[in-house]
């Protein structure tokens, strides 16, 4: 045996102990991913064997199937609603928690609880509030005298349920957002204010680019969650009324395992992968021209 | 922090200055607690409503306007939901997998986020940008094939596919662990190694001990994810004694459909575990969102 030196040593180990995630890696992500390319071209039931089918799915799914692009549109109205309005109320909340306020703590817990509860339990809970005639929404919409509607029971407002229980969760952004918020250095505020700038030019001038970081990752983030919502959509409408909340996941796990078309629905997932990067690319692309990055000159951009 | 009662260096104010001044803090600051007490009362409002139907008869919850608080209350429903399905053993079930599945993850991910922060060795920029990219992947593209490989192994209807994926780490939890760990000062790691600390030592004996914010962070985070888990157990699972609590609660609805008592005492039941980690975690979880978020 020879002796290592202490850097080969060193070596040896930072590999060995990457190894489990490693192994992982390759057996239940890089594996599965070339094996879905090749699905992706096929036809399968899973008893039967498998057929080469070409670009047969992909044409399918773009001329053949009007249910793509519903689940698509649904989808996108999802995202395009509930991201915006989250990231703006938990943008406001984030603001009025900064303040001197009291109980500060407590505040914040009731805010953000609601975030950390998800599921099976939560959709429940908010079929029950969304209930036409003895839920929660329209005992309290009559109390202000609004006879409220059908909401999950009624294609036109449906997804606008959903949306609306989304912002249940605004306390998770709200935290991010509040930790951006308190790393913001006070000397900024204090040369601004040196410089006569009221707290609504402070506000756009110095807060908003200074977090501006922390609200694309909210959004790039939001983008990725919205677009693989399941659990709502089969446990709350199983896609309905008139297909009005058909989540593209919920098609996709339709297709694969209730109807089996294995093949079908590897063409459909890699369809929804490149939809969230080409939404992710475009925002980060947009976002050069707001977001701030601490040390790098706005004119050369990097 | 405030901006607006910091002394201003203005030269001279005018006359009456100080007490517009504070009446306009007074007023901005009844505005804050306004919007933060009507706020804070819609977000609690499903919890209380959650709570009050639990605690009511059947016949209870279809009057109207509703009644917040039933008499009696209706505690035994939270015995009965024990008794219309076995209630106990998805709980079990649940806590089962999502031990499993958090502790390895957690062994795994603190493992190669001990690597990547303290050790120096060739490709491991590289290979962190894969793991940081991991995170960006939407699991529906390999959904498919891990269902066929599991039912290659006839893995389904076991627990296997929930547990075995988790054993080697997830990309989100070994930028966490990378993260704290690059926290801790370099020497400690260089007094360890003139001590002739192994780097297996290093690691169990010195870095693990000093992160016990890390750990609960990484903990509070992997338990939710699982204990929440819905789409992998719907896949997998067949058997109803094999259930999960996120599978056993859709039976409820399937037989139950209109009796909202008893849902929603098992829908408490489900989410009380979370709720209370999250609650008593809270500190490591903010700590976890600052590191997570903002430098991500």
């Amino acid at each position: 045996m020879f002796k290592l030196r202490y850097a080969q040593l060193e070596e040896l180990y930072g590999w060995l102990f990457v190894t489990p995630w490693l192994f992982g890696f390759l057996a239940f992500i890089v594996g599965p991913m070339l094996v879905s390319v090749y699905l992706a071209f096929t036809n399968w039931d899973i008893l039967t064997p498998a057929q080469m089918v070409g670009f047969d799915n992909f044409v399918k799914l773009t001329t053949g199937d009007p249910l793509v692009g519903q689940a698509l549109k649904v989808t996108t109205i999802y995202a395009g609603v509930s991201i915006p309005l989250q990231v703006v109320l938990g943008l406001i909340l984030a603001l009025l928690l900064n303040e001197k306020i009291k109980a500060m703590s407590f505040v914040r817990t009731v805010f953000y609880l609601p975030s950390v509860v998800a599921g099976v339990a939560v959709a429940l809970l908010w079929r029950w509030i969304f209930s036409p005639d003895f839920g929660l929404l329209n005992a309290g919409l009559d109390l202000v005298g609004i006879d409220g509607p059908a909401w999950l029971a009624d294609s036109r407002t449906a997804l606008s349920a959903l949306i609306l229980m989304s912002l249940w969760g605004v306390g998770g952004g709200m935290l991010i957002v509040l930790a951006g918020l308190q790393g913001v250095p006070t000397t900024l505020y204090e040369a601004a204010e040196v410089d006569g700038a009221n707290s609504w030019v402070r506000f756009w001038n110095v807060t908003l680019p200074m977090i501006s970081p922390v609200i694309l990752f909210q959004t790039v983030m939001g983008i990725i969650g919205a677009l693989q919502v399941f659990t709502e959509a089969y446990v709350m409408t199983e896609g309905g009324p008139k297909y009005a909340t058909l989540f593209y996941m919920l098609y996709l796990y339709q297709n694969a395992f209730e109807f089996l078309k294995m093949g079908y629905a590897s063409a459909l997932a890699w369809v929804l992968f490149a939809y969230i990067l080409l939404l992710t690319l475009l925002v980060l692309r947009f976002s050069a021209a707001w977001v701030y990055y601490e040390g790098v000159s706005s004119k050369t951009g990097r | 922090m405030d901006i607006t009662t910091r002394p201003l260096t203005r030269p001279a104010a005018p006359v009456g200055w100080r007490t517009n001044r504070r009446l306009h803090y007074a007023l901005k600051m009844t505005v804050v607690y306004l919007c933060l007490a009507s706020g804070g009362f819609l977000v609690s409002v499903p919890f209380a409503w959650m709570l009050s139907t639990s605690l009511k008869t059947l016949g209870q919850t279809f009057v109207f306007p509703p009644i917040w608080v039933p008499v009696p209350l209706q505690w035994a429903n939270y015995v009965k939901v024990f008794e219309v399905l076995p209630f106990m053993r998805y709980f079990i079930n649940t806590v089962y997998v999502s031990g499993l599945s958090v502790a390895g993850t957690l062994f795994a991910s603190s493992l190669a986020g001990f690597s990547f922060a303290r050790l120096r060795w060739r490709g491991s920029t590289v290979l962190f940008v894969v793991v940081l990219s991991t995170m960006m992947l939407p699991p529906q593209v390999t959904m498919i094939p891990k269902f066929i490989l599991f039912r290659i192994l006839e893995w389904i209807d076991t627990y296997n596919p929930l547990i075995v994926p988790s054993l080697f780490g997830t990309g989100f939890q070994i930028f966490l662990f990378r993260q704290f760990f690059s926290t801790i000062p370099q020497e400690i790691d260089e007094a360890a190694r003139m001590d002739g600390c192994s780097f297996v030592g290093t690691y169990a004996r010195i870095i693990l001990p000093l992160s016990g914010p890390a750990i609960i962070t990484g903990f509070l985070f992997a338990f939710r994810y699982n204990w929440n888990e819905f789409l992998e157990p719907l896949i997998y699972l067949n058997t109803h004694s094999k259930f999960t609590l996120a599978l056993g609660l859709r039976l409820f609805q399937g037989e139950f459909t209109t009796n909202w008592p008893l849902l929603m005492a098992a829908s408490t039941i489900a989410m009380l575990p979370v709720l209370l980690t999250f609650y008593f975690g809270q500190r490591y979880f903010i700590q976890g969102v600052v590191i997570s978020g903002v430098k991500g």
